[in-house]
């Protein structure tokens, strides 16, 4: 061993250095090693826009399609029940859905691009359970001051038929509402946005 | 100085966890000798492979699945819908394959110099269960693709089983949990594969590592450094692990992943040999391929497998050419470690086993044929007679003195200059200055390399040259 | 002794001589970077092979963004009607008539190029030859007693089989009969397309990660070079 004579400043750089480019390596390497837990082109494809026909939809049906492997819900509003959204603003968290997901074009009272079609992600946005699909108004089980809407089992949310969370329950926010468009007046594609009209 | 709250947090760990103590005993104060060769590189990549395999293992795992209805569709997935899973597939592949490159070279370097004998028989030992132990995980790892050779290999070799007498068929029944290989087997399999050998893996890696820390690493002189030590007790030949050692294994690692990555980037399939052509074709029972071949790193045992012409006796052989690894440190009678101070008999024989091994593997990607049959019997019998003739011709060697501390050697650095430094002259040996008719250019041109052509009595020269020193090297 | 050696050497490596081909493949000129191939060789795959074979691991969508084909024309000229971008390439035809019609199903031809190789396919497909004997009256030079009937006569026209001798030994010949709707080098084209489709589909990734290669061997040298060089700062210790 002779220690005589060494240049500690290289050994430092040199040691530097080659940290430097093993990181940047481990780095890139980590990239698709993390990437590849991402979905795969297969879930992309399950996820592919879903085309809804709502052409047999009686008022107050309410149908579910998968997209994304989600739940999704639409529904045909009554009237009444359109009437009733209008009255709940006191009760609700976030009634005209400023801190909820939505695209733009339903972010109205109603959170729709027709009042009386709804659609809907039916997760709650809670911890994730599908809510139940409650229309009649004050059943025994809910009490009198439920007016028609989801609630959800696990944990006891409510939601009104538009989505909206009300106050004192554990979801935080209203029901998350996917992007849609209208191909005709009686098919919706569930995954394509709508053309924004006020571009 | 005032101990900063870090410092405090580290003692806490310190009195209770000994990180430091690890990390001198083996990493930073335990010495190595100081003349490791290109041959010492293969153990920390075989460390590297290990944990490549697992690393992308897991990540495959994610995705594959052991149902002979999904599996080779899942192969595809992963190759093609899963990002990066090509990526990850390949590396697990290619590192199936440079695992036992790095292994039988490891193995190799065991050889020449010694290192299997006293006081090392259990690191030999632990080496090639190792081995063995890889050699299954690889096995059971090609079933999972599910195509043809996975398949049909399987079958051949679950087969093999059949031929041990009274138990043999209730055994492979057994091994298979069907009649053929079928979704019974598949699943057992990667439970093996993913879990089971891979456990018994990491553990004899431990315990290889272990015994060979507690005795120390040989070296190309195969001479014990512990016996000439400093005042303080270091080993006058010997250097720190850490940081020499480590930065020297890390060129190691940079110039194997070239390689590695060239051929994950550019020939992952490496001509049908890492990668199968027929292993691109479903799985089916009814159709076997029309000529079989195992993958390449199985193919020397294959070899004497095929070689012996009768059924039990192929199985005894096949396992025989394993078992007879496990006793090299009670094979080899001869004190002398080391290849360079060895006789000539036993250079000789390790040549004539090294061309038999190489020999047999390239026979067993190879069709049957007769004359294949006869080079392949001869060839088995040389690979067993160097070892089961050594304790006889071993006894007899004449060795050369063992000096006693370590020998310096040019380092390569010093080889490549002496080469440069030869270049001029070896041109001017093997090349003769083009007679023109016509003068083209000056003088200097015709000079140049390019005025040359080749001088067959030169060429001659160099390599009768070159075969004396060799017969001489090997006496 | 030596000799011995030498000898067994020579014998070892002589078997791959021995053991070779027995038919002589040609050679298909493969360019996956030749995006307009790529394209007539998917048409041609989708006119001439996608009756009976699938591709299965293929989808649209893959093939309109590695080739650069804009989604909506792959879906129009080359996907069946009705067929979304993200589907893999399946066939119409029913498995159950299959096997009665050929005897086997025709086989999956997602990774045709990685178990046979770009020449054999391209040989094969230019070795049908008229043989009365068989089932479909066609035989194939490279694929003896083929369950599949040429699906390119058409174009290629009709050869037939003439046995030469030569002195090397006899060797068999395709003579074309009568021609078909291409020239004997506008069917060669057309073939080296399908084979650079399919050998495409066997591994879509190919260029792209040789693409990727060349970053990770450079980053790879250039990290073997410091370590090196820190190697022989530290080995400045050693006597």
């Amino acid at each position: 061993m002779n220690n005589k004579g060494v240049d500690k400043s290289k050994r430092q750089f040199l040691t530097s250095a080659l940290t430097v480019v093993g990181a940047v390596g481990s780095g890139y390497l980590a990239v698709p090693f993390l990437a590849q837990m991402q979905p795969s082109v297969k879930a992309m494809a399950a996820g592919a826009p879903v085309e809804v026909d709502i052409s047999k939809m009686e008022t107050g049906q309410l149908i579910r399609v998968a997209w994304r492997g989600k739940p999704v819900w639409v529904l045909n509003r009554t009237p009444e029940v359109l009437e009733t959204l209008k009255t709940l603003d006191a009760e609700l968290r976030d009634p005209l859905s400023n801190d909820s997901e939505q695209p733009g074009s339903s972010k109205n009272q109603v959170r729709s691009q027709k009042p009386d079609i709804f659609v809907a992600v039916g997760l709650c946005t809670h911890l994730g359970c599908s809510p139940t699909f409650r229309p009649e108004v004050a059943p025994v089980d809910l009490g009198e001051k439920w007016k028609g809407g989801f609630f959800c089992p696990c944990h006891g949310s409510w939601f009104d038929l538009a989505g909206r969370v009300y106050r004192g329950v554990p979801a935080p926010t209203n029901l998350e509402i996917p992007p849609y468009r209208y191909a005709s007046e009686t098919r919706i594609i569930i995954g394509e946005a709508a053309e924004e009209k006020n571009a | 100085m005032k101990p900063t709250r870090l410092s405090e947090c580290g003692n806490w760990v310190l009195e209770r966890f000994p990180i430091t103590k690890f990390w001198n005993d083996h990493m930073a104060h335990y010495y190595a000798p100081k003349n490791f060769n290109i041959w010492y590189f293969f153990g920390s990549l075989a460390l590297l492979v290990l944990v490549n395999q697992i690393i992308t293992g897991i990540l495959l795992t994610m995705n594959y699945k052991p149902d002979a209805k999904l599996a080779f569709d899942s192969v595809e997935y992963i190759m093609r819908d899963v990002p990066w899973g090509w990526l990850v597939r390949y590396m697990h592949s290619t590192g199936a394959s440079a695992f036992f490159i790095v292994i039988y070279l490891h193995m190799f370097r065991a050889l020449i110099y010694g290192s299997f004998k006293h006081p090392r028989e259990l690191i030999w030992i632990f080496g090639m269960l190792l081995f063995v132990a890889l050699m299954a995980e690889a096995f059971m790892g090609y079933l999972l693709p599910w195509g043809q050779m996975s398949f049909w290999g399987a079958q051949v070799i679950i087969s093999l089983f059949s031929a041990i007498p009274v138990i043999g068929d209730d055994l492979s029944l057994w091994i298979r949990g069907d009649y053929v290989i079928a979704d019974a087997t598949l699943n057992r399999f990667f439970a093996f594969h993913v879990i089971a050998v891979p456990l018994v893996l990491v553990m004899l890696v431990f315990m290889h590592l272990v015994a060979l820390h507690e005795v120390g690493s040989n070296n190309p002189d195969g001479i014990e450094i512990k016996a000439s030590k400093d005042p303080w007790g270091h080993p006058v030949d010997g250097i720190p692990f850490h940081p020499y050692y480590t930065v020297k294994d890390l060129v190691g690692v940079g110039v194997f992943l070239v390689f590695f990555a060239t051929v994950i980037f550019y020939m992952p399939e490496v001509g049908g040999y890492f990668l199968e052509h027929a292993n691109f074709i479903p799985a089916d029972p009814m159709k076997t391929p029309e000529h079989i071949a195992p993958v390449w790193y199985f193919t020397p045992f294959y070899s004497i497998l095929r070689a012996i012409p009768d059924k039990f006796a192929g199985v005894i052989g096949m396992g025989g050419s394993i078992v007879v690894l496990f006793l090299m440190p009670w094979l080899d009678r001869c004190k002398v470690k080391s290849i360079r101070y060895r006789g000539g008999i036993f250079k000789k024989a390790l040549f004539l086993f090294v061309v038999s091994f190489l020999a047999l593997g390239y026979l067993g990607t190879q069709p049957v044929t007769p004359i294949a049959t006869t080079m392949a019997r001869l060839f088995t019998a040389i690979y067993f007679g160097f070892f089961l003739l050594m304790p006889i011709y071993t006894r007899w060697e004449k060795t050369k003195p063992v000096p006693r501390r370590l020998t310096k050697l040019q380092t390569l650095e010093e080889q490549l200059h002496a080469i440069e430094e030869q270049l001029p002259a070896f041109i001017e040996e093997i090349t003769e200055i083009k007679p023109t008719t016509a003068e083209i250019g000056d003088a200097a041109f015709r000079a140049t390399f390019f005025n040359r052509r080749p001088n067959p009595k030169g060429i001659a020269h160099v390599l009768s040259r070159l075969a004396v020193k060799l017969k001489g090297s090997l006496d | 002794m030596k000799n011995l050696i030498t000898l067994l050497l020579l014998l070892t490596l002589s078997f791959g001589v021995v053991a070779s081909e027995s038919v002589e493949l040609q050679e298909a000129d493969i360019d996956l970077s030749d995006n307009a191939s790529l394209q007539r060789g998917a048409q041609h795959f989708v006119t001439y092979c996608l009756g009976c074979h699938s591709a299965k691991y293929m989808r649209y969508l893959r093939f309109a963004l590695d080739v650069g084909v804009d989604q909506q024309k792959v879906l129009k000229e080359i996907a069946p009607e009705g067929a979304s971008i993200y589907d893999q390439i399946h066939s119409a035809m029913n498995k159950h008539d299959a096997e009665k019609w050929f005897g086997v199903q025709p086989p999956d031809l997602s990774l045709i190029a990685r178990s046979r190789g770009a020449d054999w396919l391209y040989s094969y497909l230019k070795s049908y030859y008229v043989d009365p004997s068989r089932p479909f009256g066609v035989n194939n030079l490279v694929f003896e007693d083929t369950a599949m009937p040429n699906p390119l006569w058409q174009l290629q026209g009709e050869q037939h089989a003439e046995a030469r001798k030569t002195i090397y030994g006899e060797y068999t010949k395709l003579v074309l009969d009568h021609p078909g709707a291409l020239s004997e080098r506008e069917f060669d084209l057309f073939v080296n397309d399908l084979v650079n489709f399919l050998v495409y589909v066997g591994e879509p990734v190919q260029l792209e990660r040789e693409r990727i290669g060349k970053y990770v061997l450079l980053f790879l040298i250039i990290f073997s070079v410091i370590a090196y060089l820190l190697k022989k700062e530290y080995w400045k210790d050693v006597d």
